[in-house]
Parts: structure tokens; sequence; C-alpha cells
């Protein structure tokens, strides 16, 4: 058993560019549960559905290519139609559901995050999706490639090394990350935001204030599905699009992670992501190092794979259960009550 | 949360009301379907034809298989992770071969009569054809069941071999129980209507548990769909494993199931009810619950789909469908068991003490109902029902087991709770059964990976327009 190499891989996922995406989509999950107490258990749809549009846009139309856009251009449109298809996405969902009880609004963002990865995966419309195989990373990152102003081979130190291209999509996406923690941080210092965890924690009482309640939870379902909507952009740069990331498992990951920093915080999602991975990788690099020693007898590779799993389904239980604040959490500012 | 007993009784009624209504319309469409004789519309593969050939973990690529029979004849080879599937349109005897030559060299069949084999078209629309293998250092079979050939040679798995699961990805949609002889539409429309109601009436039996148990105690219960795979795993390693009849792997299970509930009440949710812990924290321990179950079957027997060794049952042609006596038999102990639940509820005392826990509990508890002890008998019973449906789930799909078979279905079964009411025992069968035939009747007009998709659309579409479900009461959601 390598201890250091172990170690080093799990620091490594400190700064990749994943932890920053899955960062992102967090701070998402964030603006609904933690600060509007909007049951959303569909953050991982709003990933696909983000990653989908920026790369279908980029292979479809591709304005590099067709229209001779620089491509600067090219990829600021993608984003954006990116964007749009999470607000469009977010409107579907939250119009029958937002005046409805939080567990229904559960129920339904969690069937509707389904619903979206048997449509990209059916065979149907595999020439525009991929099918269950996905969409190959280089047919779309022909512009962010281009746009790559480091020129280099290696970037960085220790076990944070990476390509000319790793660097840039690390750059980009922590950047991104930041951009979203002040944005949220100004927001929810806002009235805007006042009204949004008044409605948290007691809506009727915002309602008789005069308030639009459905719309003001509408506005926070939009932005949290916006933030989801650009991790998952950032999320399938440094690889392919894979219909089966975006599964409910990839959902649940981001609400461990929100759980574990502590919800509506600032920097909870952010310590949550980063403490998540790092954790992730260190307890299955420790787990198949004991298993290539024997410690657990004939178990294989695999099987002690799994056991990581079982480990992190065991901590969401414990966490929720016995400090539901998170680590930089507040007892008194929770939304458990539905 | 007021209510008498009239509007449940009238919800019974008004169920049993709908599901002899849905068995008359099977039986109506026996006689209509023979009687019309529409051309087939389309001419699309029905059946398809597939396997991954593997020595040992390492999938053999460029091995060329050949299906032939009925005018047709095409040959695939293997892609980079072994798969390849031919797709036939019509029904039949094909014969399946596989081209020695094309083996790596020290790979051979494991014997000469794998070489080719005739199979019959019948229940299922994926065949799954296994090419037992035999390397030079005698290494392992083709596949991860083993060759105990278990007779049948109409469903996925018949060898008792690993049927394919293209793409492999979670969300698998399992094969329609019920097959037909000829391929024109109505006779579709019959099979497909078959095999929905079956499946929705063995979603019935889980269902009903995620109903009961949150009418009682107001949790969505996220992990019930590993109560489901409880019970198939517990089936496939009494069966399979260590050989045992059917009838005792069978109350083995369903008694292992009834445990398993007790412990989730007294180790989890009761502490949890102690603690006064919130309901959305709740839901969410049980996410938590789902996941950690989860990777522990996938841990206990690994990440592929395992065939059971208990045979389907022959082949019954009834009219122009073909169903197995296991389709008929699960379909049978269904509808028994849910009789029996519905008589449970209503006649005996502690059913009605179920229904008034339900109701409103606290009034339960101030009438001198032991509500703990409700629902200790409720996780118990959820559990049982789940279990008996996690066995005969994997009946429907082939007769073969994977890890997160139950959390596939979960989605369906909210989707069926939903649709028939939350809370509601009597809306919860009607709501699956229809989940059911929607599921399978979907694939009529669009693609078979897409029916839960379809399903799932029906449970937004139905919160839309009448919150309450089917057979819910009227009360205020907002």
């Amino acid at each position: 058993m390598d201890f250091l190499t172990i170690l080093n891989n799990s620091a490594a996922e400190i700064l990749s560019p994943s932890t920053a995406a899955f960062a992102l989509a967090t701070i998402g999950l964030n603006v609904h549960f933690g600060y509007s107490g909007l049951l959303n258990f569909g953050q991982a749809a709003f990933m696909a559905v983000g990653a989908y549009a920026f790369a279908i846009f980029t292979m479809q139309v591709d304005p590099t290519a067709t229209l001779g856009w620089p491509m600067w251009l090219s990829f600021v449109v993608a984003v954006l139609v990116a964007i749009v298809a999470a607000v469009a996405f977010a409107l579907v969902l939250g119009i029958p559901t937002l005046r409805l009880r939080g567990d229904y609004l559960a129920i339904v963002t969690i069937a509707a995050a389904e619903i979206i990865r048997f449509t990209v995966r059916t065979s149907d419309y595999s020439a525009v999706t991929g099918g269950s195989q996905g969409l190959r990373g280089q047919d779309y990152k022909g512009d962010i490639t281009g746009l790559n102003p480091l020129t280099g081979t290696t970037y960085g130190f220790g076990p944070w090394t990476g390509t000319a291209y790793d660097t840039w999509i690390r750059i980009l996406a922590w950047t991104l990350v930041v951009v979203a923690l002040i944005l949220v941080w100004l927001l929810m210092r806002s009235p805007w935001g006042r009204v949004i965890k008044g409605i948290r924690e007691d809506e009727d009482a915002v309602r008789s204030l005069g308030k639009n309640v459905y719309s003001y939870k509408m506005q926070a379902l939009v932005l949290g599905g916006v933030l989801g909507g650009l991790a998952g952009i950032m999320y399938v740069l440094p690889r392919a699009v894979q219909p089966d990331n975006f599964a409910t498992a990839m959902t649940f990951y981001i609400w461990t992670a929100l759980l574990l920093g502590g919800a509506a915080t600032v920097f909870g999602p952010l310590l949550g992501s980063i403490l998540f991975w790092v954790l992730l990788a260190f307890t299955g690099g420790m787990l198949s190092g004991l298993q290539q020693i024997g410690a657990f007898g004939d178990m294989s590779g695999t099987q002690a794979g799994q056991l990581r799993f079982v480990l992190v389904g065991v901590a969401l239980m414990l966490l929720v259960i016995f400090r539901p604040q998170g680590i930089l959490g507040n007892k008194k500012e929770l939304s458990f009550h539905v | 949360m007021k209510t008498s007993s009239r509007p449940r009784r009238r919800g019974l009624r008004r169920a049993i009301a709908v599901a002899f209504a849905a068995l008359g319309m099977v039986a109506g469409g026996v006689s209509a379907a023979t009687a019309a004789d529409l051309p087939s519309t389309e001419a699309t593969d029905q059946f398809i034809f597939q396997g991954i050939i593997r020595d040992g973990a390492d999938p053999l690529e460029g091995v060329e298989v050949t299906v032939s029979g009925n005018g047709v004849e095409e040959t695939a080879a293997t892609d980079d992770t072994g798969a390849w599937s031919i797709g036939v349109a019509e029904p039949g005897t094909y014969t399946v071969s596989l081209d020695p030559a094309t083996l790596p060299d020290g790979i051979t069949l494991r014997s000469a009569e794998f070489e080719s084999r005739e199979f019959t078209t019948a229940s299922t629309s994926q065949i799954g054809v296994l090419f037992p293998l035999d390397s030079a250092g005698g290494g392992g079979g083709g596949g991860t069941g083993g060759d105990s050939g278990t007779g049948g040679n109409t469903g996925t798995g018949g060898e008792g071999g690993e049927p394919a699961a293209p793409g492999g990805g979670t969300g698998e949609p399992g094969s329609a129980a019920a097959g037909t002889t000829t391929n024109d539409f109505w006779s579709t429309v019959l099979a497909r209507t078959i095999s929905g109601l079956g499946f929705g009436l063995l979603m019935a039996l889980g269902a009903i548990g995620i109903t009961l148990i949150y009418g009682t105690t107001g949790v969505s219960n996220f992990a019930h769909g590993e109560l489901l795979t409880f019970g198939g795993v517990v089936f496939y390693a009494t069966t399979t494993l260590i050989n045992w009849p059917v009838w005792v792997a069978v109350i083995v299970t369903l008694v292992a199931s009834a445990a398993f509930g007790w412990m989730h009440d007294w180790g989890i949710f009761k502490p949890l009810r102690r603690r006064n812990v919130g309901l959305v924290q709740v839901l969410i321990v049980t996410i938590g619950l789902s996941i950690a179950l989860r990777y522990l079957f996938q841990f206990l027997i690994g990440g592929g789909i395992l065939g059971l060794s208990v045979p389907r049952g022959d082949v019954i042609t009834l009219g122009p469908v073909i169903m197995t006596t296991a389709d008929i038999v699960s379909m049978s102990v269904a509808i028994v068991v849910l009789v029996a639940v519905g008589l449970f509820l209503t006649r005996t005392r502690i059913g009605k003490a179920t229904r008034a826990v339900s109701d409103n509990s606290s009034l339960a508890a101030s009438s001198g109902i032991d509500v703990d002890k409700v629902i200790r008998i409720v996780w118990v019973l959820g559990a049982l029902l789940t279990g008996g449906s996690g066995i005969l789930y994997t009946y429907f799909i082939g007769a073969n087991i994977k890890w997160d078979v139950g959390f596939t279905v979960l989605l369906l079964l909210f989707a069926s709770v939903t649709l028939g009411g939350l809370g509601s025992a009597f809306g919860a069968l009607v709501g699956a059964v229809i989940v059911g035939l929607v599921t399978e009747l979907s694939t009529l007009f669009i693609a078979a990976d897409l029916r839960y998709a379809v399903a799932l659309l029906v449970l937004i579409l139905v919160l839309l327009f009448r919150p309450q479900g089917i057979l819910g009461r009227k009360e205020r959601v907002g």
C-alpha cells in the first residue's frame, strides 16, 4: 500500500475541475434548499440539461465552422444556449409543482430528472444525443481548446499538476465558482434574499405581507437551476458527456456535500464539495490499498470499491440525524420543515 | 385530516370496480383480438437476440454470431465490450450459431452443442443467448450464471447464463412478460396489456407498502426499492446459490423480508420518531439508507445481472398471446395477496387500527390505539409485501436479478402511489395497475427504453391536474 500516492490522489481532488463543477451544482442546490427551502432532488438533471444543450449546440450548429464566428463568440453563445435550456427546464418543473407541498416537488424533480436521462440515452435520438454511449469530448471541445491562452506542456506543482488544457478548464471552473459564491453572498443579504429566507421560514407570513411567494420561489428555482446548468458544462469539459453520469446518484452526492458543508451558508457548499471528493478519493484509496495487502481476505478490488459508497450512505444518514446543520451551518437557520 | 369510514369504503368499492373493469377489458380483448386481423403497421425488429461473449471477465471482440431462420440470415460481430445483438421482425424459431473460427486462439466453446442452437421467440422481446467458453487455461465460463441449464429456451437467461444488458447503465427496462404468436397490432396490444397488468399487480404489492408507511408515519421512503431488491437477492441466494427447493426459498425470503422491515423500524425509524426528527430529515435519511443498502447489495452480488436457476415454467399459448406459467402464477399470487391485504385492512381490528392511524394518528392514539405497535406492524407488512413482489419481479424481468432493480422501479412505485393518492392503499393498487398498463402499452408507439419516462410523465401530469390523486380525498396540498 502506497500511502503517499493515496494522499496525493486525495489532495488532487481539492483543485480538480470536476470538484469545481460539483461545487457549482451544490451552490445551486443551496439556493434551492438552503435558502428557499425547495426540495429539489433533480439537480443532476439541470446539469444534464446544461451539458447536453452546450454540447449539442456546439456539435450541431457549430457556428465557428458554418458561420465563421470567432471562437469566443461561439463558446459564449453555446453557454447562453445552455443557460436558456436550464431556465426553460426550471420553468417546466416549477409551474406545476411550486404551488404544492414540498414533498411533491421532491418526487416531481426526481421523476423529471429520470425522464431527462431516459430521453437522452434512448436509442431513438442517438443521432443527436449519442444514446447510451453519450457524446465524445473532442466533438465539442474545439472552441474552448482553441481559446486556451496557455501554451506550455504542464502547469502547477505536486498533486496539482495538469496539462495546459486541464489548467485552462481549472481556471475557468474555479473562476465561475468564485463568481457564483459572490453572487449568492450579495443576493442573500439583499432584500430579495430576505424575502427568500422568509419564505423558507414561514411561507404564509411572507404571503400575508403581500409578496408573491410563487414568483419568488420560481426565481430561486431558476437561479439555482442555471448554476446547475453551468456546473453541467464545467463537468463535461474535462471529459465526455455520459448520460449515466447524470443519474440520481449524482443528485444524492450533491445533497450529501451540501449537508456536509452546511446548508444556508455561503461557503458550506464549497467546503462540502471539496471534503466529499477528497474523502471519497481517500477512502477509495485506503480500501483498495487494504484490499491489496489482504486485509479483507479474498474480497475483490471492485467489492472494496463498493464499500466506500456504503460509507457515503451511512455518512449521509448520520449527518442528517446528528448534525443537520453541517460543519458551517447554524442550527437556527435550517429549513427542515415542510 | 378528518374523515369517517364512508369515503374509504367508497374508495374500496371504486377500486374493486376499476380492477374488475381492467380484468374485463382483458377478457373482452381476447375475443376482440382473435376477430380483428389488422395488417401489421410496422415491420421493425420485434425480437432481439443478444449476448455478451466473454472469457472470464475479458470481453472478446470480433466474434461472429449468425441468426438464421424464417428467411432471415444475419451475422453480427461482437464489439469491444463483447456485446452483440441481432434483431428479427417475425416471431418463430431461429438458429443462433457462433463461428468458432472467429474465437481467439486457445479459447473454445465448452461443448460443441453450443455452437448452434435453436431458439423460439416467445415471451420476451429480448432473448439472451449464452455461449459458454473454455479458455486453454481452464478458466472461467462464458457467463456469470454458471451452466446449470434450466431447461426452457424461452426466457432471458433461460440457459442459466447472463442476459446481456445493452449499455449496462442503471434503469434498464425489463422485458415484457407476454409475447405474441402473430405480429398484428391488436394481438400485440393484448399481449402488452396482459404484461402491463402483471407488472402493475406486482408493483401494487410494493406500492401498498410505500403508501401504508407514508400514511401512518408521513415518511416518503426512498429506500423502499431496496426492500424489493432484498427479496430478490434472498430468493436468488436461497434458490441459485444453495439450491433449496423453491417453496422453502419463498418462505425463507418472506420471513427474511418481514424481519428486515422489523429491523428498519426497530433500528432506524422508531429511534428517529423518539428524537422527533423532522420529516424532511427522515426523507434524506431514507436516501442515505438507500445508497448504503444498494451498494451493500452490489458488494454482495456484484454489478452484473445474475440469472436465477428457477425455470420460468412451460410456455402457454392463449389465443394469440404467449406467456409462461410463471407469468400466470405471479399474477394470480399478486391478486390473492392483494385481496388478502384488502380484507386485512377492512375486516380485522389491526387493519382498522392501521387505517385509523393513517387518518389521524393523535386521534387514534387518544382512542387507545397503540400507534407504535401499528407502525411496527405496517413496516413488517410493507416489507413482507415488497419482498414478495421482489420475488415476482425477478420473474417478470426474466428470472434474473441485479443489484439496483429495486431502485429502477422505485420511481414507478412512487408514481403509482401518487397517481392513486398518497396514503390510500386502494389508490396504490389502482395507480400501480394504471402505471403498469401505461408502461407496457407505451412501447407500441415509442422506443422501449423510454417507457419508464412515459410513466413518470403521467405522474407529473397527474400532479398538475389532480394533486390528490385519483382516489385521494380533496385536501389542501398547496
